[in-house]
């Protein structure tokens, strides 16, 4: 099971520095806020502690913990959408792409 | 069969994460793909709530209906000016969340079996520690970004040896728990010890080093949830962990490496408070000399080419729909606009990005400081925007200065140079620019905002 588990963290790990490095620095700030909203994924153990009735304790915390993680969704995904829509291209015909930008 | 359910769920939300950030390398596609990462998310929030284990679903569908009452206004009306904080503060509910997950599977573990293994204890142990450290950390650094405590850096005569301390005894008892997990005193200590090893990790840190320290902190939460994933076993907490995890992990590096700082630097260095000694040194050559908006008006109205140097000044000022008019008008009597970003321009890496692009600006006009720094000697004028130290040629040339070495905006390769600037004060580092007192440099004093509206104002009449 640990080994399985440390065989799933390092492939994803590889896979996240390796289309990471390539996010270009205009995106950055969005990338931020993409990952916090990816990282709302908590809500998965929350929803665990505060629904599995195991003691008092348990279900408090986890109830605070899904509150936290689904703050985190519906407020990182909105924002991320809020923000992408604003990247917009020079509407003017004619100007030439430029490398290194989209494409 | 509910198993494989959960299990498909779980996959294809780990597929849509990975597929959303690869988006991100392309500004077109981007926005598509995270709508696809949300629902990636959808799937495995369903995924979740089939499972054997929820037996009570009204805390959980409460929760998550507090949640979505909380998250709704975060995330649709908290403006752009405010990202920075409003990213630490997001950092600090998914810490929160894992902590708060590992404190009810220790409680649990303790209460039910009296004790846990030793590797759930180590996993539990990591992602209570990570999360603790970035609670309190990203709440300081909140607070900082917010200016609700100074965004000076806060230093004290021991602070480096107070710290070391905080750290051993936190990491003392962290090890003592996985040989003795049932010891719920010393579990309770080492979670306080991780916060309060956050809190003063952050407060010595000043403003202008917050993009490193708030992608580290975001690296520190993905590593929380990772450990998550480890000790209740469950690969998508995993997965998504280490995306996060290598998320911030990438950006600090391009943070310090653009600030030629090692991580150790900005963590431990404090930088504006020692650096006086070195600001009598190079002033008092010669003086500044003011330029008048008439003058800058016609400067930049007849100009062919000018690259605009936005800084953190741009965005206390809130002056990006300002600078947007203004180039369009340079723009519509003939001359060309670029827009050069350095990468720790702002509070967080991109900072300048969003706020230009919320004004309009189309983002093939911003350009990255390898693209555009060749131009600059064709640039008739670089005008300089509420940034300092990103543009100040010691970097390159004086080997004393704190910030040597550290990648600059060659702004001084400009036939003219206008610097927008709210006074003398010294830039974040402490030092002066020599830029400001180059004979082809012109400062035009006052809030960025007030100045660059007075120019618009003139330039119509050029």
């Amino acid at each position: 099971m640990l080994l399985l588990q440390i065989y799933v963290f390092l492939l994803a790990a590889f896979v996240g520095y390796m289309v990471i490095s390539r996010v270009p620095p205009l995106l950055h700030t969005p990338l931020m806020a993409a990952t916090n909203a990816i990282s709302g994924i908590s809500l998965v153990g929350s929803l665990i502690a505060a629904g599995a009735q195991r003691n008092g304790l348990s279900t408090l915390l986890g109830t605070v913990a899904v509150v936290a993680a689904t703050t985190n969704i519906v407020g990182g995904f909105l924002i991320v959408d809020r923000m992408l829509a604003m990247f917009k291209r020079d509407a003017k015909p004619g100007t030439p792409a430029k490398p290194g930008h989209g494409g | 069969m509910r198993d494989l359910f959960i299990n498909a769920s779980y996959l294809g939300a780990s597929a849509l994460f990975i597929l959303g950030l690869r988006s991100m390398t392309r500004p077109e596609a981007a926005r598509r793909g995270m709508q696809q990462a949300a629902l990636g998310m959808l799937f495995a929030i369903v995924g979740t709530m089939v499972s054997a284990e929820i037996v009570d679903y009204r805390f959980a569908i409460g929760g998550m209906v507090l949640g979505t009452v909380i998250g709704y206004p975060l995330g649709m009306w908290v403006p752009m000016t405010a990202m920075p904080q409003r990213i630490a503060i997001s950092l600090t509910f998914s810490a929160l969340a894992a902590t708060l997950v590992g404190i009810a599977e220790y409680y649990t573990d303790i209460t039910d079996h009296g004790t846990l293994e030793r590797f759930k204890m180590g996993a539990i142990g990591f992602e209570v520690l990570l999360g603790s450290i970035t609670v309190g950390g990203t709440l300081v650094a909140a607070g900082k970004l917010q200016e609700w405590l100074p965004s000076k850096p806060l230093t004290y005569r021991g602070q480096n040896l107070f710290n070391a301390l905080v750290a051993a005894l936190t990491i003392g008892l962290f090890i003592y728990l996985v040989v003795n997990p049932a010891n719920p005193a010393a579990f309770a200590l080492m979670i306080a010890g991780a916060v309060v090893l956050g809190v003063m990790l952050v407060l010595p840190i000043g403003g202008a080093d917050m993009p490193v320290v708030v992608a580290l902190l975001n690296s520190y939460s993905g590593l929380a949830a990772c450990a998550t994933g480890f000790a209740i076993d469950n690969q998508i907490l995993i997965i998504s962990g280490a995306l996060d995890g290598a998320s911030g992990f990438i950006l600090s590096m391009l943070m310090s490496k653009a600030m030629n700082r090692s991580f150790s630097n900005v963590l431990f260095g404090a930088f504006g408070s020692e650096t006086k000694a070195v600001a009598s040194k190079s002033s008092g050559e010669t003086s500044v000399s003011p330029i008048s908006l008439e003058d800058a008006a016609m400067q930049l109205g007849y100009a062919q080419l000018v690259i605009v140097i936005p800084g953190y000044g741009m965005a206390v000022a809130q002056a990006q729909h300002a600078v947007r008019e203004l180039g369009e008008i340079i723009e519509k009597r003939g001359g060309e606009v670029k827009y050069a970003v350095h990468p720790v321009a702002g509070r967080m890496p991109g900072h300048m990005n969003v706020l230009l692009a919320e004004a309009d600006v189309p983002y093939d006009k911003l350009y990255d400081m390898e693209e555009i720094n060749s131009e600059f000697e064709r640039a008739d004028v670089a005008l300089v925007i509420g940034a300092n130290d990103v543009v100040n040629p010691a970097a390159r040339s004086d080997k004393s200065s704190p910030i040597y070495g550290m990648p600059i905006l060659d702004a001084d390769k400009a036939k003219s140079v206008i610097v927008l600037k709210r006074g003398m004060a010294a830039g974040f580092a402490g030092i002066e620019n020599a830029l400001f007192y180059d004979k082809r440099c012109r400062m035009l004093f006052g809030d960025a905002k007030i100045s660059l509206t007075g120019l618009i104002g003139e330039i119509k009449n050029v």
